[in-house]
């Protein structure tokens, strides 16, 4: 099996350097983490585990996430100034580097707050710039980079992923992989959706609408 | 995939006469649904950031956050139009152009990962200084791209790209071989000599350890940069005298991805071994 397809995947990605693990893979993190977040947080925390912890520095990884928390993207040359840009918009960072243990050598762990919402996610750079997310708020997913793929928060009743399966199949989005998740029965779950085709905005819209559904989160690549 | 080893891509450049640049457009045409002119595009603006990259570095005096970055880029450039360089102009010109872009790699500027970020001065330097030297247009400075490109994702999918799975070999390696073979269809070489620089060049970066003091890609990967570049031209000057690869290219490549393998971990890229373990190397790490 081929692991590249793509000419871009080998002359590129366009990145702010020095390393496409440690920086430019590490904004796609802090973007994925902000989308997920869906708000300005007021209060970051960013704990390093691994390869991470020892060498964010020199790589500008606490930069990168930073950056990708404001919502630029891995090549946007502003990470450079993005802690200043965080402090101007008054979000309070904290970085901590952990002696834990984690499976993978780069892996971080972000915690986002404000008033209305508190979100935990973590991610690991697998290199090459590739990014995945790995939990959010607990629930262990697979959620990679520039791929599509939707979050959808929901309770878990009965019918529900089959309405939301249902409503992607008639709009003619075919699903490649599908994830789901809970806490218990009954309770807050989690479904992760992987579509060969992009989801709208208007489909996003019709998704929330359905019942039992209480977040909506979409990326398409 | 129209092809999965450089024999099966110079075969079909050679039965169709054209170059091997063509054959990785196609390919990427068919993979990602996308039409030919934005895939042209999509390269041209990589060369661009390419070029600002290779202007920002020889222009500015940047600064690494750990201080180590010094401006060699300058020092090279300014021996080259100065000096009486050994190894001609076109050759300094081109070692300071990929130091030029691993610099502003190292500070945290915008640069194209080619194929890796450790690595992206290579390709863009030999492109560039090829392109000036034979006068070619934009067009055939993407192409020498999309010819690189093609070598490069032959050579990932057999081997690696990936200093932590394959040693310095997979990054400076990769980087030199994918920019024979760009310098090659820039010459106007044949794919089947494209195919042997990329062999030569190979053969010459062989088991070449990943071991980046303080784990940074600063010592020893911005020289690193620098000699991958004098290596890619050599190489394509040989194989455009005519010289031929005894062993295969893909031959080649299978043998880097063993070596890649057999590397003992304390090699790739986790800083506990070769260069990154000097008493002089430790001193660094205290001090930043």
């Amino acid at each position: 099996m081929s692991k590249y397809t793509s000419v871009f995947d080998i002359v590129g990605p366009a990145m702010i350097g020095p390393s496409s693990s440690h920086t430019a893979g590490a904004a796609k993190i802090g973007l994925m983490a902000r989308n997920i977040f869906n708000d300005q947080p007021e209060h970051i925390e960013v704990i390093f585990y691994g390869s991470f912890a020892k060498t964010y520095k020199g790589h500008g990884t606490d930069l990168a996430i930073i950056g990708g928390l404001l919502g630029y993207s891995a090549h946007d040359q502003r990470i450079v100034n993005s802690a200043t840009d965080a402090e101007y918009l008054g979000i309070n960072i904290e970085l901590i580097t952990s002696n834990e243990e984690a499976d993978h050598p780069n892996t971080v762990k972000i915690i986002m707050r404000n008033n209305n919402r508190s979100f935990e996610v973590v991610g690991i750079s697998p290199g090459g710039g590739r990014a995945e997310i790995i939990e959010i708020n607990g629930f262990q997913v697979k959620a990679a980079a520039d791929s599509n793929f939707s979050l959808i928060f929901h309770f878990d009743k009965y019918g529900v992923i089959a309405a939301v399966a249902n409503l992607l199949a008639s709009r003619g989005i075919n699903i490649g992989h599908m994830e789901v998740a809970r806490k218990s029965k009954g309770a807050e779950a989690l479904m992760v959706i992987q579509t060969d085709q992009q989801v709208g905005g208007e489909i996003t819209g019709e998704i929330e609408s359905l019942d039992h559904i209480t977040d909506v989160v979409v990326f398409n690549k | 995939m129209l092809f999965t080893t450089v024999e099966q891509l110079i075969n079909l450049a050679g039965s169709r006469k054209v170059n091997i640049s063509d054959i990785m457009i196609e390919q990427e045409m068919a993979s990602s649904e996308i039409d030919k002119e934005t895939i042209y595009e999509n390269m041209l603006e990589q060369l661009r950031i390419m070029e600002q990259a290779v202007d920002r570095g020889l222009s500015e005096r940047l600064t690494s956050r750990s201080g180590l970055v010094r401006g060699d880029a300058k020092l090279l450039s300014e021996y080259s139009d100065t000096g009486r360089p050994l190894s001609g102009s076109l050759m300094t010109n081109a070692m300071a152009m990929s130091m030029a872009t691993a610099e502003v790699n190292a500070c945290m500027g915008a640069v194209v990962a080619t194929p890796t970020a450790g690595s992206c001065g290579v390709v863009p330097a030999c492109i560039l200084s090829a392109g000036n030297h034979f006068n070619s247009n934009r067009t055939e400075l993407v192409d020498a791209l999309f010819a690189a490109g093609a070598i490069g994702l032959v050579i990932a999918n057999n081997a690696s790209i990936s200093g932590a799975a394959g040693g310095c070999q997979a990054e400076i390696g990769s980087a030199s071989g994918m920019a024979a073979a760009a310098v090659v269809q820039l010459a106007g070489g044949t794919p089947k000599q494209c195919a042997d620089a990329v062999a030569i060049a190979l053969k010459s970066i062989l088991g070449l350890v990943c071991d980046p003091v303080a784990g940074l890609v600063e010592i020893p990967c911005i020289k690193r940069n620098a000699t991958g570049t004098s290596l890619a031209i050599v190489s394509a000057d040989m194989a455009l005298a005519g010289i031929e690869s005894a062993i295969p290219c893909d031959e080649v490549i299978d043998a880097m991805h063993r070596v890649g393998r057999s590397m003992p971990a304390t090699l790739r890229e986790t800083s506990m071994g070769g260069l990154a373990t000097t008493e002089t190397a430790r001193k660094i790490e205290k001090s930043i």
